[in-house]
């Protein structure tokens, strides 16, 4: 990774989101302040509705802050256009959601190889690093399987391969043990901590399970739309 | 792979060639995935290229078979009628017969003229043993075989003296004959046509549909002279019928004649001419663009189905982008910038419809081939008709995918990824 860099990968100023407006309206962030480090893995709790996921949505350039700032990598994103905002993503950053999203009737490959269709690698490009980011989670011998061919465990490990395949500063995961067993759960943890530690990627990650969270090495806890608590181990 | 992660955020730009050629293949990607909608979607375009483009293939055929039908009578070949062609008709005297001094000043006097063969007509019942036919008995000359470009499948022509006299023989169409002479040779026999005996001293060549749709070959020609003295006892020439050599521009002829005609009958200054010169190209041309017309007509009625076809294709997509909802969010997710999905879902619609519009086409030109032989008009194939089809199917794409098209670019990735 690049060296000296004088500020954090991700910070948040401020940050305040409010959903509608009048009477309805919902404030969901009330001004949060975060500093993400490049190489962190980061758990991110918090009940229902304590703004965890619209931070979530916020990191991943998904939504926009009403106020405050979120610097990327030293660029003011609340100030980019949705198409701006939509080539950080392809660049930067990799997504894991709880119910894996993966195409259907679209064999492994082609999933994982879709984010390098918009980057509009060429097919042998694509092919090398898609089946290079099945190998790192696994599954090489699965890619000519589609999604309703694949167990759970499975396709969450396909989706973090799509995440992984544009080599990503940040990958972002919500809930990515949601919907699996303990077992599979495991696995998936121990995956990301090995991309974390291995190739340096910076996850961020929303969950609910205190065993899950106790494999990053940050645990944000989230409360009425304010960061509570930031607790810290030490390196390991 | 250069993957540069100091780089500065990319810029929003993406190149167009590069754009299109990924949504292309994403289009066919998901066309392929899903080849029952995708069939289903494409349906419409599919009867509604079909129909037009058989309904214009069959109508350019049916043209082609009326003109060629009407040339065939004869190239240059001119028809000079008592009364006005507009058929004004109600009051007034009819108009006087021509005479057949007409014939010789129109031999004489215009140039260009090859042949010139007097007319008159008369329905007669024809027998022949124990069979009889209803048909028309043509009074005319051997100037009539020529004019009308006849042949002869076997025997002779009139000879000058059997003109001249009036004498009773004939030439029968091929119609007549196979209804008449079953086994027997004609040539030779006696035909009895209403009350009188007449000697079949030929048979015309079969010559198959008239311009008028009526069998040309259900005739028997005599010397006028015998139709005028047995059938319609008088000496009236009913119609006049002009060759005229091809050199000459057959308006020109047509003019000749109608100032000939014109000092012969005495109309004088403004006075309305009471015969009419038609001209065998003026007819053909009359008939094709009437068939054009309704070839139109039934082109249009069948254009509705390809309307109806695009409705479709915007249906099933709008569907589509909704049941699609949450691979759009992933797509946005991914980085699929608005622009991307929004062409994606263009592109797929433009596909679809101009795979659609191709199997049109090639059901077409078998139903055409088919429909020619079964109606048959000659097959005549036309790239324009097929090319614009085409071009056409593929616009429905364009135009009818653009809302489906436009509606996907605009969801949110949040909320598409939430939806179930």
């Amino acid at each position: 990774m690049s060296a000296a860099v004088t500020q954090p990968l991700i910070r948040l100023s401020g940050v305040t989101k409010r959903f509608g407006a009048g009477a309805a309206a919902f404030q969901a962030l009330k001004g949060v302040d975060l500093d993400v480090e490049a190489g962190d893995f980061m758990a991110v709790m918090g009940p229902s509705g304590s703004g965890k996921s619209t931070t979530m949505n916020i990191l991943g350039c998904l939504d926009v802050p009403t106020t405050g700032h979120f610097l990327f990598r030293g660029h003011h994103v609340e100030s980019l256009g949705r198409d701006q905002r939509a080539l950080l993503r392809r660049r930067y950053l990799g997504f894991v959601f709880q119910g894996f999203n993966l195409l259907a009737r679209t064999t492994a490959l082609e999933n994982v190889e879709l984010p390098l269709l918009y980057r509009g690698e060429d097919r042998w490009t694509r092919h090398a690093a898609a089946m290079d980011a099945l190998e790192q989670v696994g599954l090489a011998d699965w890619a000519k399987h589609t999604p309703a061919e694949l167990s759970g465990g499975q396709q969450q490990r396909v989706a973090i391969a799509r995440a992984i395949v544009t080599r990503p500063d940040v990958l972002l995961a919500d809930e990515p043990t949601g919907n699996l067993d303990t077992e599979r759960s495991v696995e998936i943890m121990q995956l990301l901590t090995r991309l974390n530690q291995e190739s340096g990627i910076t996850v961020l990650m929303v969950t609910h399970e205190a065993e899950m969270a106790a494999y990053a090495r940050t645990i944000v806890h989230f409360r009425d739309g304010l960061v509570e608590t930031i607790e810290r181990k030490a390196a390991a | 792979m250069s993957l540069d992660h100091d780089a500065p955020p990319p810029p929003g730009h993406i190149s167009p060639t590069r754009l299109l050629g990924t949504t292309m293949l994403l289009a066919i990607r998901a066309i392929r995935r899903h080849l029952m909608r995708s069939f289903l979607t494409v349906l419409g375009i599919v009867i509604g290229v079909f129909a037009v483009v058989t309904m214009v293939t069959l109508g350019n055929g049916a043209a082609k078979s009326v003109h060629d039908q009407v040339s065939n009578l004869g190239a240059n070949v001119l028809a000079i009628l008592p009364g006005q062609g507009n058929g004004r008709g109600g009051g007034g005297e009819a108009p006087p017969p021509f005479k057949p001094e007409d014939l010789d000043a129109l031999r004489a006097q215009v140039s260009g003229v090859t042949a010139v063969a007097p007319q008159a007509q008369a329905s007669v019942t024809a027998i022949h043993n124990a069979a009889n036919w209803s048909t028309t008995v043509n009074g005319t000359s051997n100037d009539y075989l020529d004019a009308e470009n006849w042949k002869l499948a076997e025997g002779r022509r009139f000879s000058e003296t059997e003109q001249e006299a009036g004498k009773s023989v004939c030439l029968i169409g091929n119609t007549v004959k196979t209804n008449l002479y079953p086994r027997d040779e004609p040539v030779g026999s006696n035909l009895r046509l209403g009350n009188i005996s007449c000697e079949v001293i030929g048979v015309l060549d079969t010559r198959g549909q008239g311009g008028f749709g009526q069998d040309a070959d259900d005739t028997v020609v005599m010397p006028i002279k015998a139709v005028q003295r047995r059938f319609t006892g008088n000496r009236d020439i009913r119609a006049i019928i002009v060759a005229a050599d091809p050199a000459y521009d057959s308006a020109d002829v047509q003019q000749s004649i109608t100032a000939l005609m014109r000092e012969r009958r005495n109309i004088s200054g403004g006075k309305v001419d009471d015969f009419t010169v038609f001209d065998n190209r003026q007819i053909a041309d009359t008939l094709s663009g009437i068939t054009g017309v309704l070839t139109a007509i039934v082109s249009a009625v069948a254009a509705i189905s390809l309307l109806v076809g695009g409705i479709g294709i915007m249906n099933i997509m709008l569907v589509s982008v909704t049941e699609r909802t949450r691979e759009i969010g992933i797509r946005l997710a991914i980085g699929a910038v608005a622009r991307e999905v929004m062409l994606q879902f263009l592109v797929e619609a433009v596909v679809l419809s101009c795979i659609g519009g191709l199997i049109g086409l090639v059901l077409a030109l078998f139903a055409s081939i088919g429909l020619s032989k079964l109606l048959d008009v000659p097959f005549v194939f036309d790239p324009w008709t097929n090319l614009v089809a085409f071009v056409f199917s593929g616009l429905i794409g364009v135009v009818f995918g653009y809302f489906p098209a436009r509606r996907a670019a605009s969801l949110n990735p949040i909320d598409a990824l939430r939806h179930e």
